[in-house]
């Protein structure tokens, strides 16, 4: 069986949240740069533009991409033949996270309570561990922007329900984000399971590579199907207008109950931020 | 372009018009959520607030931490909505812009009408690339909030968007 210890964690996940927040996507630049050439419109422009030059100024100053640098979420996919030995392993990942975000001069953004508030925190995240076969880790950060995140929506729909109301919702829930959550999104979609793992899916949908799709052919159409209509709202970048709403619409799916669809839409802005590491 | 500069005089208001890319240099004030909170009990309780208004510009935004040798940490605008509640108030105290991202509420619309001040939004989610017009940054108040602490900083034709101006017209509406 392979041992790993936690302290090599504790050093992935703190340099993956530094990564995640400094340097940008290649597929979501790649996305933003053909966005760039396909605008017409002057302010679309001017402004992709700027966002890309957002981009190499963050690489070439170590500046981070956004001034929210996010609350990270940790995806761990754990080897069951892997032995975590030398402390507990969410101990490890949380010191992880108060690491990178000290060490990559990243935002205090945490509160320790929902309520109380408080000081902001360097710590804090959510963790999802996840058991695989095999013996290797795969870590993912996801610094999630809270602008984007705060525009979540989740609806149980009826099992006799059909892809036209749930692309309405995911169009509505785009609209109804409107300007304020930095557009062109990214929007991630998690259809099926139950309502927290619908949630889970779509957030998890954020991790796929824009330009991949899941390999269900089914799927791969309701996304470009949906992404075509979103750049038809004339929303585009910053909301003032134009081609780019979105980049991506990235559908996760899942078994779910003959009584239900649960539909859960997360959405994220252009600075979509993960990073992964397999150890 | 047009170029201004801060503090805004109701003459420099008054020729802005929504759609207008603007180039802002002087000093501005950032602040958000739980500084707004704090400026405006001030405010209501009648209690001179502890930093000048008249005339100033508030920027919704929560730097990162500064590097070393930086002069400033990533410092794009915040989501301006979460702000509107507090926006009228601060209005009538004395600021005469705001500087965000996003939409605002009728309410904050006719209050910009009503005190004659103006809103602009600024690049979203361009925070690295923003720090470049950004020529100076000291903490003023409420440091205890660390990045919702207020902070002055001295920008130079920093890149600005009217969204809505003194007669209420909306990029957004
Ligand atoms: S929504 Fe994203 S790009 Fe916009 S301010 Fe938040 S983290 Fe930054």
């Amino acid at each position: 069986m392979r041992t790993i210890k936690v302290d090599r964690i504790t050093q992935v996940v703190a340099e993956l949240c530094i990564r995640a927040n400094l340097f940008l996507r290649k597929d979501v630049l790649n996305a933003l740069r053909q966005a760039y050439f396909r605008e017409k419109s002057k302010m679309a422009r001017c402004i992709l533009g700027a966002i890309i030059k957002n981009a190499k100024i963050a690489r070439q100053k170590r500046l981070p991409l956004c001034q929210d640098t996010g609350i990270a979420v940790v995806f761990l996919e754990l080897g069951q033949d892997v032995r975590i030995t030398g402390g507990n392993l969410n101990t490890a990942i949380n010191k992880g996270i108060e690491l990178g975000y000290r060490k990559g001069y990243l935002r205090d953004s945490m509160v320790a309570h929902p309520l109380l508030r408080g000081k902001p925190v360097f710590s804090g995240g959510v963790i999802h561990i996840d058991l695989v076969k095999g013996s290797r880790i795969k870590i993912t950060v996801l610094a999630k922007g809270f602008g984007c995140e705060n525009k979540t929506a989740l609806k149980m729909f009826k099992p006799t329900a059909g892809w036209k109301e749930v692309k309405h919702f995911i169009i509505e829930t785009v609209k109804n984000a409107g300007p304020d959550a930095c557009p062109p999104y990214i929007v991630g979609v998690g259809l099926g399971g139950t309502a927290e793992y619908a949630m889970f899916l779509a957030k998890k949908a954020l991790l796929r590579k824009i330009t991949t799709t899941t390999g269900y052919a089914f799927n791969a159409k309701l996304e470009s199907d949906c992404l075509k209509d979103l750049n038809q709202l004339n929303l585009g970048p910053m909301g003032l207008g134009g081609k780019t709403t979105a980049l991506a619409v990235n559908i996760e799916t899942h078994p779910t109950h003959i009584t239900g669809l649960p539909v859960a839409v997360n959405i994220s802005c252009h600075a979509l931020r993960s990073a992964t590491t397999v150890l | 372009m047009r170029r201004i500069t801060s503090p805004l005089t109701k003459a420099q208001i008054k020729n802005l018009k929504a759609g207008e890319e603007v180039l802002l240099s002087g000093a501005i004030y950032t602040a958000r959520d739980q500084a707004h909170r704090r400026l405006c009990e001030a405010v209501v309780k009648g209690k001179k607030p502890p930093i000048e208004l008249e005339g100033q510009i508030i920027y919704y935004c929560g730097p990162t931490q500064t590097p070393p040798g930086q002069i400033i940490g990533s410092c794009g605008p915040t989501t301006s909505a979460r702000m509107d509640e507090f926006t009228p108030i601060l209005l009538k105290a004395g600021i005469a812009g705001m500087i965000g991202k996003g939409r605002r509420s009728k309410e904050v619309v006719a209050a910009i009408k009503k005190y004659g001040a103006v809103y602009f939004l600024t690049y979203a989610g361009c925070a690295a690339l923003l720090t470049q017009y950004v020529k100076e940054k000291t903490c003023v108040v409420y440091q205890d909030l660390g990045p919702e602490a207020i902070y002055k900083i001295t920008v130079e034709n920093f890149p600005l968007i009217v969204a809505i101006d003194a007669k209420g017209r909306d990029i957004y509406a």
